[in-house]
């Protein structure tokens, strides 16, 4: 079974999370959320590996 | 005529009348400086230390009341080193490491700063602004009393300027009414509110955060806090602040910020009585305190297009200014200084081009972007302009409670650290294969163990050659500018961080810094034309 990484794993998490909130940059509550779910898909694909994809989410909610 | 803006902490350079204010003719100096703040006084010591005479005209007689920039980070301890007050500032200064960040009523994660071995300095202290001026200051008069060329003229205020060609015409008013001089250059080193700036009609653009913070330093009665920093992002205590930050300074004094909002009646909210029932309502009703001094203070993030107009330059709050989070407000001016002063002084002694000026304004634009896009980053994390922007900082916080991948999304400041000149044209090819990226060209030196000492003391103020288990004269002389050679070996450090800072894989290496004790040039072995070319570009002389 893989493990969910959740040690520091981003490369320049100051730039990243600045990237993040600018693209929601003018956008409405609604969209936003959109755009999250939207991106939380795409991440998830790009894990691909179930069991790494259950263990973020029960990450989440815990 | 001459009332005072602002409350004295002490009285440093009474008003004494200049024989320039009865001369018949304005007279002519090289350097005036405008402001005697930190940013004025730290010229006034470079200057003065090079045997540049400088002049420097304060509109007060001496030291500001009140902490301001409490934090002073390693670069800015490292510079007032090498002009003669670091050691007095470390010995008053309050060193911390462990920081806790805080969430509601939860302790999310605590820190340990586990600052680098083998420096000199700390990577920061925290200490009272006056006490920072007050060891400049100090400096100062001892340097004039061994001969140095300082003029320091309290109730001096410069009232307009004619800014020529190659100088400028200084109204300045004094106790005893108005008198003109001359100056070649003038530098503004006259605070965020700049009056030199405006009497140019200069930009200073950029963003406003519509928040505002209460500052009170208090002094413990009946209880004590550990020598940590503590931050609080929404705290339980609403009736106090949005978020609120704890921080020591000496003296037994400790800093608390609360975040009150934008719509504030600063009246109102200056009242005892109400900076008491936040405080009451953050610290609990048993705790004792003295109030010492208490402020509220608003923030922008801005800067001018152009930090040098014709002979007037601009330095420190005057030409940029941050919000506080990150300490980069006074630590950048003590750069723009440490950067500005031997070109300067090479200008004004005819041993380089005019042109080199404009690399201070290059170079220390570079440095403040990186300081605004650093602090308004801060801003924005602590005061979300935003629905989602607070959706996501809550997020990171409550993940950061359990997980230690969201703590470096965590942004109460990111502490200021010195900029490397990447793209300066100063620089040289990085020709020393295998060296650490940390001392490349552009980059300020780390400090390092070496015999019984550091490093950065050796290097001084002129431009240094460092010979490392290398071959070299002992000096070379190149347009007029003396190259001086400190050979060491990577021995001199048993604990190899010398090695590990300065030749990484290499063997051997010969770098060229620069008197701000930046690398302009590195390379494998010594090659005296290359390092003359190099000298030449780190002062403007050769066109890359």
């Amino acid at each position: 079974m893989s493990d969910l990484t959740l040690t520091a794993n981003i490369d320049s998490p100051d730039d990243f999370y600045a990237d993040l909130l600018d693209i929601h940059e003018g956008h409405s509550k609604e969209e936003s959320e959109a755009i999250n779910a939207r991106l939380i898909l795409i991440l998830a694909n790009h894990i691909g590996n179930r069991d790494v994809l259950k263990q973020a989410l029960a990450a989440a909610v815990s | 005529m001459f009332d005072d803006r602002y409350t004295l902490a002490f009285k440093a350079y009474p008003y004494e009348k200049s024989p320039d204010q009865s001369a018949e003719n304005p007279v002519r100096h090289p350097v005036v400086v405008m402001g005697g703040g930190p940013v004025g006084m730290a010229t006034a010591l470079d200057l003065g230390r090079q045997g540049v005479p400088v002049l420097v005209l304060d509109d007060h007689e001496g030291v500001g009341m009140g902490s301001r920039a409490i934090c002073f980070a390693k670069r800015s301890l490292e510079i007032a080193d090498r002009y003669g007050c670091g050691d007095p500032m470390l010995e008053k200064g309050v060193v911390w490491n462990v920081g806790k960040v805080f969430h509601e009523d939860r302790q999310v994660f605590e820190f340990n700063l586990l600052p680098e071995e083998g420096h000199k300095f700390p990577a920061f202290i925290n200490m009272q602004q006056p006490y920072f001026e007050q060891f400049m200051i100090e400096r100062a008069r001892a340097l004039q009393a061994e001969g140095a060329p300082i003029q320091i003229r309290g109730k001096n205020r410069v009232e307009s300027v004619d800014v020529q060609d190659d100088h400028v015409v200084l109204t300045v008013m004094t106790p005893d009414g108005p008198y003109t001089l001359e100056a070649d250059w003038l530098i503004g080193c006259d605070g965020a509110s700049s009056p030199l700036r405006g009497m140019l009609g200069l930009d200073f653009s950029g963003r406003v955060f519509q928040d505002s913070f209460l500052i009170a330093d208090i002094k413990m009665i009946n209880t004590n806090f550990p020598t940590e920093r503590w931050f609080w992002f929404d705290p339980p205590f609403k009736s106090a602040g949005a978020s609120t930050l704890l921080h020591k300074q000496p003296d037994d004094v400790w800093r608390v910020d609360f975040q009150i909002g934008w719509d504030v009646d600063r009246k109102e909210e200056m009242k005892e009585k109400n900076i008491r029932a936040r405080l009451d309502a953050f610290l609990g009703g048993d705790v004792e305190y003295e109030i010492v001094w208490s402020s509220i203070y608003t923030f922008q993030c801005k800067r001018m297009e152009n930090f040098r107009a014709g002979p007037v330059i601009f330095a420190g709050d005057a030409a940029h200014q941050v919000s506080p989070f990150g300490a980069r407000g006074a630590n950048s001016g003590m750069q723009d200084v440490d950067n500005l002063g031997w070109k300067l002084g090479l200008v004004v002694n005819g041993k380089a081009p005019v042109s080199l000026l404009d690399s201070y304004n290059s170079e220390r634009i570079f440095g403040a972007d990186e300081n605004v896009l650093n602090s308004t980053r801060s801003t924005d994390f602590i005061t979300p302009k935003s629905d989602t922007s607070r959706l996501f900082r809550d997020a990171v916080l409550h993940l950061s409670e359990r997980f230690e991948f969201a703590r470096p999304l965590v942004n109460s400041g990111r502490l200021s650290v010195p900029c490397v000149y990447d793209t300066s044209t100063l620089n040289s090819a990085d020709n020393l294969a295998g060296g650490p990226a940390r001392t490349r060209p552009g980059a300020p030196c780390p400090d390092a163990p070496l015999g019984d000492g550091y490093l950065l003391s050796h290097l001084g103020d002129g431009f240094v050659l460092l010979a490392i288990d290398s071959d070299a004269p002992d000096e070379i002389v190149e347009s007029g500018i003396t190259i001086k050679t400190i050979s060491i070996s990577a021995k001199d450090d048993p604990s190899g961080q010398l090695a590990a800072r300065y030749l990484g894989q290499a063997q051997r290496g010969v770098y060229l810094i620069r008197p701000d004790q930046h690398v302009t040039a590195r390379m494998a072995t010594f090659d005296e034309a290359e390092i003359r070319a190099a000298l030449r570009r780190a002062t403007g002389q050769e066109i890359v």
